[in-house]
């Protein structure tokens, strides 16, 4: 190829502290949020390990608050985002025919913000006190006049990470929309490439505003202000408000990339084109803009006048058409196509299996009246866990065995990817879905003791945890093994596999790809 | 809902309990409660039909995707057929579960509005109060209120080891003092907090709002029968948000009458006691009570959690110390520690038990006999 005479990498940890190559920042992304996903898996497991029997056995109230609240944040901001950024780096260069990202030194900065974001979220369990034990949705007082001082610390450290997201993805727009090859139109671009501009749009238009409420919290913590304190006139539910315009896109944020990952790997093992290609798109876009105008439906019981939750609760159900549209379409990509089996197709079809559940339990609980009941409950847990882990994760592991053979030039060991996707399978059910039994049956969210007749369930979601978390490690090790060697991947790797980085693109990818713009027709 | 729509729903339900009732989870409840209220079972009717409108959905979709999986596979010598646009197909998938939405939203707006419509005519009237970790039940009307707190044989087994020690007593959803209501009377709620969020829910009534500082809110029921209900705290509050109960026990008309007078009457003798001088031994046994809602940081023993920022009474400087600076730490709360919350809000004679039971207790012997005028005086 005649890329090879510009691969000559630099050497030693400066390669990696002032790296400005898109791949070996992907690749730090990428490695940052599996460790992240082992700290914040290994306080899952802790939580568990509590709840395995009624009573408290092996931690406290206030560590068991803490452990939810840093799982929560750690999960979110450190493990499905930043894999995210990881594929996104890795991937949307060579999909568009870019020699890189557009702001290469701005790309170093925000992943190098990242550890020592997450250090000091971290080190504040190692503080005097408690650390942050308010859930990782920080509702005000709690967080404010009633959190402890490590506060400010996690304060500071969502800042970091805001910063850091809003780098990241003004990097991804400036990429995608100045960098693509000659005759790559916006409609011609990959739908992973598609769902990460839109993605990108999201985090610029949130981040800030998670910034102005974690500044708010600090001015009223140290400084005097009472914008969430009512003994001082403020109002502690403009906090939910401003949280959850925030927070309802950023769910979306860790979603649409899963869709884009997922919309890439169905069509190749189905031998077959994405069904619907411009609906894909217009349903993403759809489903960004709806994002801004549901919020409220995250807060339902705070007592907000009748007018405001029929709005919501309209608004919120109508995200279902778009998302189903997503959902039909994946179904017609496969019908009548040429299906094998290979690892990220396993793990593919089962997003849309599992995440569809999560999205049905996401339509229930858009009905105001019946969230009164689902409210704060093992419900709850169970949805949001069916989207981010059978959801995300999932995306996460299917992209991860799809492009390990373009990234490391070898292919994975197709026999432990599947036993590492059956276990996973299994045992993620066996741990999220008697949740949905729990919740209905009345137990509360966020509780470290529970009474007797939730004891079975519990079990089951204990004893599916523990394999769920164990099982990892084998991902790991499937992971190293592929990068140390194996049965070298051709440069297709797949049969089915279309777009740039697999026809034009030996594998292993080099270290500087596409420096001359490759043509698109 | 119309006819066609109850027919739907007990078949439906009859198919349920097809799935539900199996030997091995008889024990355990694995759907929504109906309820006992004319609003929980709406809801619970219309919980059950979005269930099943998604599982039909999903039973269509997802058998797509496994007849694919089955018959269009490449092992089975399928051919990829060439198709990828189809405007009918994605017309028909966006307007028909559109129409469907608008199915489902019909009867969820009706039932909503009925239970947002104010409860103007209701007969009795509930202040309900958060605090960490309590409810404080005020009958407006009746001119007495009362706090309600994790029943004491709950919290005496929450570290126990052997499993058995929690049966039968009802674990972490019994309490001390129970919310007690008429039957078949309108009763309404007002909801509002004296320190952080917390969210009062009886899944038997369909009631869930949040308590939040500074807010009053407002919900309201109607139990038909006599019965006792039980729900827990659902904003996570704090440390102790997993141990603070809440009880409903509604009671004929005529019980109620004879309980609200019962209430009325000790009311008064509370009073009086906060104008009486009282010996070191009632203080103590009284304090010794009183005492429970500071266990849950300062432990039973008054060794409190310090690793978690709860510290000691046992040999405190405070405990042991001036007992100004007592009074000041329990009626106003900590100035540094905002674990520590003001607990101004309890009576004159309340405040004097615990403060005097503190201050002898876990080998403290201080010695002091604080009175309910020592503590009317500090708040001064």
């Amino acid at each position: 190829m005649s890329e090879d005479h510009h691969d000559h990498k630099p050497t030693g940890i400066g390669r990696w502290l002032f790296s400005t190559n898109h791949k070996d920042i992907g690749t730090m992304y990428l490695w940052f949020s599996f460790l992240m996903l082992f700290i914040g898996g290994g306080m899952a497991m802790i939580i568990r390990a509590e709840l395995y029997q009624p009573g408290m056995q092996l931690i406290e109230p206030d560590f068991f608050n803490q452990m939810t609240t840093l799982h929560g944040l750690i999960m979110v901001f450190g493990v499905i985002m930043p894999a995210f950024v990881g594929f996104a780096n890795w991937l949307v260069p060579m999909m568009i025919g870019a020699p890189d990202m557009a702001l290469p030194r701005m790309n170093n900065m925000s992943f190098w913000i990242l550890p020592f974001a997450f250090g000091t979220l971290i080190s504040t369990l190692f503080m005097e006190g408690s650390a942050p034990n308010f859930g990782w949705t920080f509702y005000a007082p709690l967080s404010t006049t009633y959190g402890p001082a490590s506060t400010d610390y996690f304060i500071f450290g969502v800042h970091l990470m805001g910063i850091s997201s809003i780098m990241g993805s003004i990097n991804v727009i400036v990429t995608i929309l100045n960098m693509r090859a000659p005759g790559m139109t916006l409609m011609k671009m990959p739908i992973f490439v598609w769902t990460w501009l839109i993605t990108a749009f999201l985090l610029i238009a949130v981040m800030p505003v998670l910034a102005g409420v974690v500044t708010m919290m600090l001015t009223d913590r140290n400084f005097g202000t009472s914008f969430f304190e009512a003994s001082g006139g403020g109002d502690p539910v403009m906090f939910q408000h401003v949280f959850w315009f925030f927070g309802h896109p950023e769910v979306y944020i860790m979603i649409l990339p899963s869709f884009g990952i997922i919309s890439q790997i169905i069509p190749t093992f189905s031998r077959k084109k994405l069904f619907g290609y411009s609906s894909m798109v217009y349903a993403t876009s759809s489903i960004a803009i709806l994002s801004f105008i549901v919020w409220a439906h995250h807060m339902y019981t705070v007592g907000m006048p009748l007018a405001g939750e029929l709005f919501f609760m309209l608004a919120t159900m109508l995200i279902a058409v778009p998302t189903g549209v997503k959902v039909f379409n994946w179904t017609a990509t496969m019908w009548r196509g040429s299906l094998t089996f290979e690892t990220p197709m396993m793990f593919a079809i089962a997003f849309i299996i599992l995440f569809t559940i999560g999205g049905f339990s996401g339509l229930m609980m858009s009905i105001t009246p019946v969230d009164f009941q689902y409210h704060d409950t093992y419900f709850i847990v169970a949805h949001f866990h069916y989207v981010l882990v059978t959801g995300a994760l999932f995306a996460i592991f299917a992209g991860a065995y799809y492009w390990l053979p373009k990234w490391t030039g070898n292919m994975y060991d197709e026999t432990l990817g599947k036993i590492h996707f059956w276990i996973s399978l299994v045992s993620v059910n066996v741990l999220f879905f008697p949740m949905h039994f729990l919740g209905l049956a009345g137990m509360p969210r966020r509780i470290p003791d529970y009474a007797l007749q939730f004891t079975d369930f519990n079990q089951m979601a204990s004893i599916g945890a523990f394999v769920f978390g164990g099982i990892q490690l084998l991902f790991l090790y499937i992971v190293i093994k592929c990068i140390r060697g194996g049965e070298k991947a051709t440069d297709r790797v797949w049969e089915g596999a279309e777009g740039l980085e697999f026809e034009q693109l030996p594998s292993p990818a080099p270290f500087h790809s596409f420096t001359e713009a490759p043509e698109v027709k | 809902m119309g006819d066609g729509m109850s027919v739907l729903l007990r078949t439906v339900k009859a198919i349920s309990l097809m799935f539900v009732s199996t030997e091995l989870f008889a024990a355990a409840q694995m759907d929504l409660t109906p309820g006992v209220t004319a609003i929980s079972q709406e809801v619970y009717e219309l919980h059950t039909l979005i269930l099943w409108i998604c599982v039909i959905i999903g039973a269509g979709v997802f058998g797509m995707i496994f007849i694919s999986m089955f018959k269009h596979r490449k092992s089975k010598g399928a051919v990829a057929a060439n198709f990828h646009d189809n405007m009918t197909v994605e017309v028909l998938w966006t307007v028909i579960p559109f129409l469907i939405l608008i199915g489902m939203a019909i009867p969820a707006a009706k039932t909503l509005i009925r239970m947002e419509t104010p409860a103007d005519d209701a007969e009795v009237t509930i202040k309900i109060t958060g605090y960490q970790w309590k409810w404080n039940y005020d009958y407006m009307h009746e001119g007495f209120d009362f706090f309600s707190n994790l029943a004491k044989s709950s919290r005496d087994v929450i570290y126990a080891e052997n499993n058995k020690d929690r049966e039968g007593i009802n674990y972490l959803l019994d309490v001390d003092n129970r919310m007690v209501l008429p039957a078949g009377k309108k009763v309404r709620f007002l909801m509002t907090s004296n320190d952080v969020i917390h969210s009062w829910w009886i899944p038997a009534f369909a009631v869930k709002k949040d308590a939040i500082p500074g807010y009053i809110n407002e919900a309201w029921t109607i139990v038909p029968e006599p019965g006792v209900y039980r729900g827990q705290c659902a904003e996570l509050c704090g440390k102790d948000h997993g141990f603070m109960p809440i009880v409903v026990e509604v009671k004929s008309a005529e019980d109620y009458a004879a309980w609200v007078s019962e209430k009325k009457g000790a009311a008064m003798t509370a009073a009086a006691g906060d104008n009486k001088v009282w010996t070191k031994d009632e203080l103590m046994a009284k304090g010794e009570q009183v005492y429970a809602q500071c266990a849950s940081c300062h432990m039973a023993d008054g060794s409190g959690i310090p690793a978690a920022g709860f510290p000691a009474l046992k040999g405190s400087a405070i405990a042991t110390g001036p007992v100004a600076a007592h009074l000041d730490m329990v009626i106003n709360g900590s100035k540094v520690n905002p674990a520590m919350a003001a607990f101004g809000y309890m009576s004159d004679s309340d405040l004097a038990a615990v403060i005097t039971y503190e201050r002898n207790a876990f080998g403290n012997n201080t010695g002091d006999a604080v009175q309910p005028a020592d503590v009317k005086a500090a708040r001064q």
